[in-house]
């Protein structure tokens, strides 16, 4: 009851936001859904006629919806930039294969009678097509419509990977943020949407065949209507552009810390931080909140701005562990205390230059690594048990839980499975409490902050000290969890906000006080 | 009045149509007979380029139909198939009414021919707003019928126009085709594999086989001078039946007995077959039957052992022919 009453409290508060971003995502559904039927209806009319061509456009249309969305996103990134045009055309690609399928089918499936006697009658092929074969095939073609409007509702949840809006904002945000009220007050009504839309369709296709000549006149103006409910994120009007990722717009230490602490305004679309840095070095973005260790900093020739004010907690990174799984295996702790202390900034810097701009793979460079170290031995037996380890989806966590599982394999009989890709810290954090996972790498300022969640004061007085933070994580997570922080590993990849260091150095911006000048100024 | 002239249809190597030439009168119904596969359905629809043929040429009205657009063409053409091919989505009146509203025939118009053709085939105008699923085959075929007549076309194509009907039903509709005087008027090419439809409703019958025609000729002709074997051998099953549907009154009309005063009895024509003139002793229940010659006036009288006697000495000439 309890979780419901803050549910609807998070709803309504953040009701504007909530409209704004369901109006979004409707216009996106149907704009794109509007540019499929437009393409894809006369393509599948078009392979009706020209049979030989029907393989290939259903095969190609077959892989493009067999390309992961967030990858299909990616791509269209080079293209078109982030925003609504990469988001629709990528929402549309997908909705096209029912659309073309069904036509196709639904055409071909008319009575060949039916035909032949409207030829044999003198209708010319064009009235054989609008008075005999589509109406004949509509039931079968607004099946598909209905499918493309359920996938199409699902996928753009992905648009704000790439600031697209819609209410993939909430539900991406709060993954980052572990914020159940948050995903829910996006997945409900993206979820409610399908429904509705699914509903309505199937109320069209109800109708019986005689008014099925009007719902085919309808169905246009609907979709026009519905798509003219989106607009362009208002991104425009500021001197610079920032993209931030859903997890850093809602967090403490990050948007909000910047408009509370530094009092900095700056337009703002919400973006995957798969595709941040890139759209940065496109000059699609001049300012965006990264990882201060990130590889891709050196790969686009990014610069970190300074926190002056020290919004930014500490982030070190160390791993953290089920007290159960200590006790079962005997040894663990030492092994992954091996690290610490082992790896600081620039090193992480540079390793991640290598898997994420000279694609090695993480496996590579953590035996580089840890050879390099002298820390690497060979794989012993493996026989005395699994230890799961998880990470999070970017490259730094795969490499630790690379060098981890190397360490592990040679320096103990256990065996390994890595469970990487965890999403979110949510989802991670999630898997070890829920025994999934028996350690993953962790950052002191992520577990205090959005696992922890302590009081806003006892946050201000923790937030400056490397060492406070760590003691209070380590206690917290051992009286709340039994869990255990382990002795970090070293680096400390916190939060930092960046620009590309030709504009940086152009502009005179050092600092994020800096910049808030700058935007400031006429 | 249709010429057909070393008409060709390839698909690939097969010739389906080899180069057949035939002429149908007008008011004439020629029946194409074959077994499938004979040429005779690609022939049909050839007749309103339905098909394209390979080579070849065909006039109706003394016209060339290939220097005519398609459409144009097709209008002037009744076609009837044998699944009727009504649109599911169209109520009766609005089938009836595609070839009208084609030709942008103004709505009265429309309207007051459609309801005369469904008072002629039979139809209650309840079923004017109907749908072709809720009616009964028979029925979907008098409407099938009924849109390939509603423009009043010179010439009918009929695809198997009744061989998806039970028997009962078939010949039901056989006798109101008969009967119907707008098919009096006209030009009426048919497909069929029946071989006792066709001498029912046939004038003349071309048989086809291998995409050639064996034999053009009245059903007559085809019984009792086969050009070959094949011809023969078609026509061999149920033959007796055959020669009944085959042969007129006024075949036998040497071999009736001489006039005498009138007596009491059933009324037809001499243009009545055998067949139908059996029938009338079992539906009238009268002892004679009084022919009348449709060109003299002549009346003879006949009882049925007449009738049948005269049938035997004329096959027996026949045979020494």
């Amino acid at each position: 009851m309890n979780e419901q009453q803050t549910l609807w409290d998070f709803m309504r508060q953040q009701s504007d936001k909530l409209l704004e971003q369901t109006i979004q995502h409707i216009g996106l559904t149907f704009i794109s859904l509007f540019i499929a039927v437009l393409i894809g209806l006369p393509l599948g009319i078009f392979i009706t006629r020209k049979k030989q061509l029907s393989g290939p456009v259903l095969g190609i249309a077959g892989i493009l919806q067999t390309i992961p969305s967030i990858a299909l996103l990616g791509f269209m990134i080079p293209v078109l930039g982030i925003g609504a045009k990469p988001a629709i055309a990528a929402l549309l690609l997908y909705a096209l294969l029912p659309i073309i399928r069904n036509t196709f089918t639904g055409i071909n499936g008319v009575d060949a009678a039916v035909k032949e006697s409207a030829t044999a009658m003198g209708m010319s092929k064009w009235q054989v097509l609008f008075k005999v074969e589509l109406p004949l095939a509509m039931p079968v073609i607004f099946a598909g419509v209905r499918t493309a409007t359920v996938i199409t509702v699902g996928v753009a949840t992905l648009a704000s990977y790439i600031a697209a809006g819609g209410l993939g904002e909430f539900i991406f945000g709060g993954i980052s943020l572990n914020n159940t009220n948050m995903i829910l007050a996006g997945a409900i009504p993206a979820a409610l949407l399908a429904i509705l839309f699914d509903f309505l369709l199937s109320r069209l296709q109800k109708l019986n065949l005689k008014k099925l000549k009007t719902a085919a006149k309808i169905l246009p103006l609907l979709l026009i209507s519905l798509s003219s409910f989106y607009w362009l994120p208002s991104a425009y009007g500021s001197k610079l552009k920032a993209g931030f990722t859903p997890e850093f717009m809602g967090r403490q230490d990050g948007n909000l810390g910047l408009q509370n602490k530094y009092g900095l305004k700056i337009s703002t679309v919400v973006i995957s931080d798969a595709v941040m840095y890139k759209a940065a070095y496109e000059k699609q973005l001049d300012v965006i909140s990264g990882y201060s260790t990130d590889g891709r900093l050196k790969a686009y020739g990014l610069v970190v701005l300074k926190d002056d004010k020290n919004i930014f907690p500490p982030y070190y990174a160390a791993p953290v562990v089920r007290e159960n799984s200590l006790k079962k295996f005997a040894g663990l702790e030492k092994i992954l205390n091996l690290l610490a202390g082992k790896i600081n900034d620039s090193t992480m810097t540079a390793l991640n230059y290598k898997t994420d701009y000279l694609h090695e793979s993480p496996e590579k460079v953590a035996k580089d690594f840890l050879v390099s170290k002298n820390l690497w031995k060979p794989a012993g037996n493996g026989n005395a048990g699994t230890v799961r380890i998880g990470s999070k989806i970017f490259g730094e966590q795969y490499i630790l839980a690379n060098m981890y599982s190397m360490l592990i394999k040679g320096y103990t009989d256990y065996s390994v499975s890595t469970k990487t890709g965890l999403g979110g810290t949510k989802i991670c954090f999630d898997a070890l409490t829920n025994d999934q996972i028996d350690f993953y790498p962790e950052y002191t300022g992520t577990g205090l902050l959005t696992i922890l969640q302590p009081s806003s004061k006892t946050v201000d007085s923790l937030i400056r000290s490397r060492d406070a933070t760590y003691n209070y994580v380590q206690k917290g997570f051992q009286t709340k969890y039994n869990i255990k922080w382990l002795k970090p590993i070293g680096f400390n990849n916190s939060y930092a906000l960046m620009m590309r260091k030709k504009q940086a150095n152009d502009l005179h911006i050092k600092t994020i006080s800096d910049l808030k000048r700058y935007l400031e100024s006429k | 009045m249709i010429k057909v002239e070393n008409l060709s249809k390839h698909f690939g190597k097969i010739k389906a149509v080899d180069a057949i030439s035939f002429e149908v009168n007008a008011r004439e119904t020629l029946v194409l007979l074959g077994t499938s596969g004979c040429g005779k359905t690609t022939t049909l629809k050839m007749i309103n380029r339905l098909i394209e043929p390979s080579g070849g040429k065909i006039f109706i009205d003394e016209k060339n139909i290939f220097e005519q657009k398609p459409e144009i063409l097709r209008r002037g053409i009744g076609y009837v198939l044998q699944n009727n091919g009504l649109f599911p989505h169209y109520t009766v009146a609005e089938n009836i009414a595609i070839v009208p509203q084609l030709l942008k025939w103004d709505k009265k118009h429309i309207e007051k021919r459609v309801a005369e053709l469904l008072e002629k085939l039979h139809l209650s105008t309840d079923y004017l707003t109907a749908y072709p699923n809720e009616l009964s085959g028979g029925q979907q075929q008098r409407v099938g019928l009924a849109r390939a007549l509603v423009a009043d076309p010179s010439v009918l194509l009929m695809d198997e126009p009744f061989g998806a009907l039970d028997n009962v039903t078939r010949s039901k509709i056989h006798q109101e085709f008969k009967a119907l005087d707008e098919l009096k008027r006209k030009t009426i090419i048919m497909v069929t594999h029946d071989v006792q439809e066709a001498f029912e409703l046939g004038d003349r019958i071309c048989l086809m086989d291998k995409g050639k025609i064996v034999q053009d000729g009245t059903p007559a002709e085809l019984l009792f001078k086969p050009h070959n074997d094949f011809v023969r051998g078609f026509l061999q099953e149920q033959r007796l039946q055959l020669e009944f549907k085959a042969i007129k009154l006024h075949d036998l009309w040497a071999w009736l007995p001489a006039p005498q005063p009138p007596k009491r009895g059933a009324e037809i024509t001499d243009d009545t077959s055998f067949w139908n003139g059996l029938e009338q002793f079992k539906f009238s229940a009268s002892e004679t039957l009084n022919i009348n010659h449709g060109e003299n006036s002549e009346v003879r009288s006949a009882s049925f052992e007449q009738l049948m006697s005269a049938f035997y000495q004329y096959k027996k000439q026949q045979a020494h022919e």
